[in-house]
């Protein structure tokens, strides 16, 4: 089911453009990453479909309608900063934000302990939020987020300020929420984040689109004629290579077109040399994202 | 839950809550009345003790000066020479002499000695050489008691009519301008404080993006109504405390401080207009607030710049002295239609004069268009200017922006 539609999107200030013609959709399960560099247009995009502001043109749907007061209930939005009332407490704040998206406060209060237990911040909850640090306000806002069960959720660089431990239990949830059937956005310049959860990307840079599409089939049409390895000893010179790349702890073999992977990992085992690292090479999210942007500039 | 309530629940929650409106709400009006009973507590005791007699000397050099020499607590000692005068000075027989030069009727000049430093001569001592001065130039010329009369304090019993010609229930008295003058007082710094925190409140939101997960769970006008309501209703809530605290503040600063505590009285219908004025006035403030902080970039420049929106309510304040002299002056009628001071110009004058019924008509109907205009206004500055952050809009920006939202 298709959660979000965005059809041929245009926004421009004061003659600048923010947005330009783009064209994608989310589906509930999946985790679209909305990649790009500071300033590529995401925020812009991300304000159109929460009807922050109108389009210049173009439309949005979600859930098959226009954005409406009933709809945003359905949608759990983290913006960049952290967007809490410093002089509440977290469990104020929580159940104030989870009122506004239609909860109960009994219901909300239970589903907020189990969060905070599960993130470890239950010792935390009548702590004032201005007594918190950056990592655990992050924490308590993904909370809020997440706290009424949208359907949609929209997350502005979700991991900005976590340290490792919150990253890891931050993206945790966020399987969780894909394996429950919610849609996600995630919106972030930090490439390596997507590749690790989103199933489908869509790249921006000057507003416009530079690649959309699933993340393995876009990673799979930039795969690299070439492997990675490292072994115990020396290699030599091996039919089919015609390059290498000496690399801190590996050797990058550039192949020769009629040469498969496979072709060369036979090779080695004759040789009887060990080895310890063997993959195809492929290019990172953010590889690929230079380079398209580079075309397309 | 209906959501403009739960967020009007907030804020008023808040604002309530908050120290300056506790402080502005219970403390202030006692601070007030005991401020005015302080006054004239001091005014009492830097007033010579009643049973203090004066002695003051003087020189008469024309021979004729030696009636009305004794003025009840103040005595006055003819000396033969002006040094015999000055060794009474010295020795603290008399506390100051005067000479009554030989030309005195054609200078008019009288010279005055004192060991004290003073600016001016006091108004007491002042009073008293001229009584002397009058009834001795008099005494042969005009009977006894058409002296005293003139040597006299005037002595005017004032009467206000109705139109009708019959007396008036409510009397002209200077305790009259204390009720309103300490209402206005605390009507504009309860503007300042009500709208400085909106704005503060507005700069927080929109400096930690909070303003955004607002929006992605209610529209801009729920938003904005419930916060005005709030502040409005906080008002409300302020007003009815103080106006229904006056009379009893009133009946125990009579009690503690007695005499001119006790001439304070409350206007007729200054119940009703207080309530309209202060409901208008904070609503006014409101959406003026709401703009100002839509277009800030931070909490700081929200409060700087809303110093520079609410100092104009102070105005009928700085000029109350020039207004209770002359409040018929046609100033006072524009200041009490123009709205931003409007709400503090209405409460004074009803203190001191009469306000037509067409002044007060078109008084609230400008107040109310203002606030009309004004939240369709600041509605618009905050749908487009709340979500941008960094750099100030310009006039001609926010100008251009209302064109294209059109």
């Amino acid at each position: 089911m298709t959660a979000v539609e965005v059809n041929h999107l245009f926004k421009s200030y004061a003659g600048k453009t923010a947005v330009k013609d783009l064209t994608f959709s989310v589906d509930t399960g999946e985790i679209l990453g909305l990649i790009g560099p500071n300033g590529a247009g995401k925020s812009s995009t991300i304000r159109i479909i929460l009807d922050f502001m109108k389009p210049d043109s173009g439309d949005v749907n979600v859930f098959g309608q226009r954005m409406n007061e009933a709809g945003k209930n359905q949608i759990g939005y983290l913006p960049e900063e952290k967007g809490l009332y410093k002089n509440l407490t977290v469990i104020d704040c929580i159940l104030y934000l989870a009122s506004l998206k239609g909860m109960e406060n009994a219901p909300a209060e239970k589903k907020a302990d189990i969060l905070l237990r599960q993130t470890g911040m239950l010792e935390s909850k009548r702590m004032k939020i201005k007594h918190m640090s950056k990592g655990m306000g992050q924490i308590i806002q993904f909370i809020v987020t997440i706290l009424h069960n949208p359907k949609l959720i929209i997350l502005d660089e979700p991991f900005s300020g976590l340290d490792p431990v919150n990253t890891e239990i931050m993206k945790n949830l966020l399987g969780d929420l894909r394996g429950e059937g919610n849609a996600v956005i995630l919106s972030t310049h930090e490439m390596n984040q997507v590749e690790e959860l989103c199933d489908r990307v869509l790249m921006i840079h000057h507003g416009g689109e530079v690649l959309y599409g699933d993340l393995k089939e876009i990673k799979s049409r930039f795969k690299k004629h070439s492997v990675q390895v490292a072994v115990e000893g020396e290699i030599g010179d091996l039919p089919g290579v015609i390059d290498k790349k000496v690399k801190k702890g590996s050797i990058e073999l550039v192949l020769a077109p009629d040469t498969t992977p496979q072709m060369i990992l036979d090779r080695l085992r004759e040789r009887k040399i060990a080895i310890n690292r063997f993959e195809v090479t492929t290019p990172s999210l953010n590889e690929i994202f230079l380079d398209m942007a580079g075309r397309k500039s | 839950m209906n959501k403009t309530y739960l967020i009007f629940k907030h804020e008023f929650t808040h604002r309530i809550r908050s120290a300056a409106f506790i402080i502005m709400t219970l403390i202030m009006p006692v601070l007030a009345l005991l401020g005015i009973g302080g006054f004239k507590l001091v005014t009492t005791l830097i007033e010579p003790p009643a049973e203090e007699v004066k002695t003051i000397g003087y020189v008469d050099e024309i021979g004729t000066f030696d009636d009305h020499t004794d003025q009840g607590l103040t005595k006055l000692v003819p000396f033969a020479s002006r040094e015999d005068a000055t060794q009474a000075l010295i020795k603290k027989d008399v506390t100051e002499y005067f000479i009554i030069p030989s030309d005195y009727t054609s200078s008019g000049i009288i010279q005055r000695y004192t060991i004290a430093k003073e600016l001016v001569t006091p108004p007491v001592t002042t009073a008293v050489i001229k009584s002397f001065i009058t009834v001795n130039l008099l005494k042969d010329e005009v009977p006894q008691e058409t002296v005293t009369l003139i040597v006299s304090p005037l002595n005017m019993e004032v009467t206000r009519l109705t139109e009708t010609g019959e007396i008036a229930r409510e009397q002209s008295n200077i305790g009259n301008i204390i009720i309103p003058g300490i209402f206005s007082l605390l009507l504009a710094l309860a503007l300042m404080f009500g709208a400085s925190s909106l704005i503060n409140g507005l700069g927080e939101e929109k400096e930690n993006r909070l303003i955004e997960v607002l929006f992605s769970s209610v529209s801009v006008r729920q938003l904005l109504i419930s916060k005005v309501l709030a502040l409005g209703t906080a008002g409300l809530i302020q007003v009815a405390v103080w106006l229904i605290s006056a009379p009893l503040l009133l009946g125990l600063s009579s009690t503690l401080f007695g005499g001119f505590m006790s001439a304070i009285q409350i206007p007729g219908n200054f119940v009703v207009l207080g309530i309209i004025y202060f409901i208008l006035g904070y609503l006014l403030f409101s959406v003026i607030a709401i703009g100002v902080g839509a277009i800030s970039s931070n909490a700081t420049e929200g409060n700087q710049l809303a110093m520079l929106s609410i100092f104009w309510c102070f105005i009928p304040l700085w000029f109350s002295g020039l207004f209770i002299n002359f409040p018929n002056s046609p100033i006072w009628v524009v200041l009490t239609i123009f709205p931003i001071t409007a709400p503090i110009q209405t409460m004074l004058r009803l203190g001191v004069s009469e306000i037509s019924v067409w002044q007060l008509a078109a008084s609230i109907g400008v107040l109310l268009l203002s606030v009309i205009a004004g939240l369709f206004l600041s509605s618009k500055i905050f749908r487009v200017y709340m979500l941008m952050y960094g750099k100030r809009p310009g006039i001609r920006e926010i100008i251009r922006s209302f064109k294209n939202t059109a």
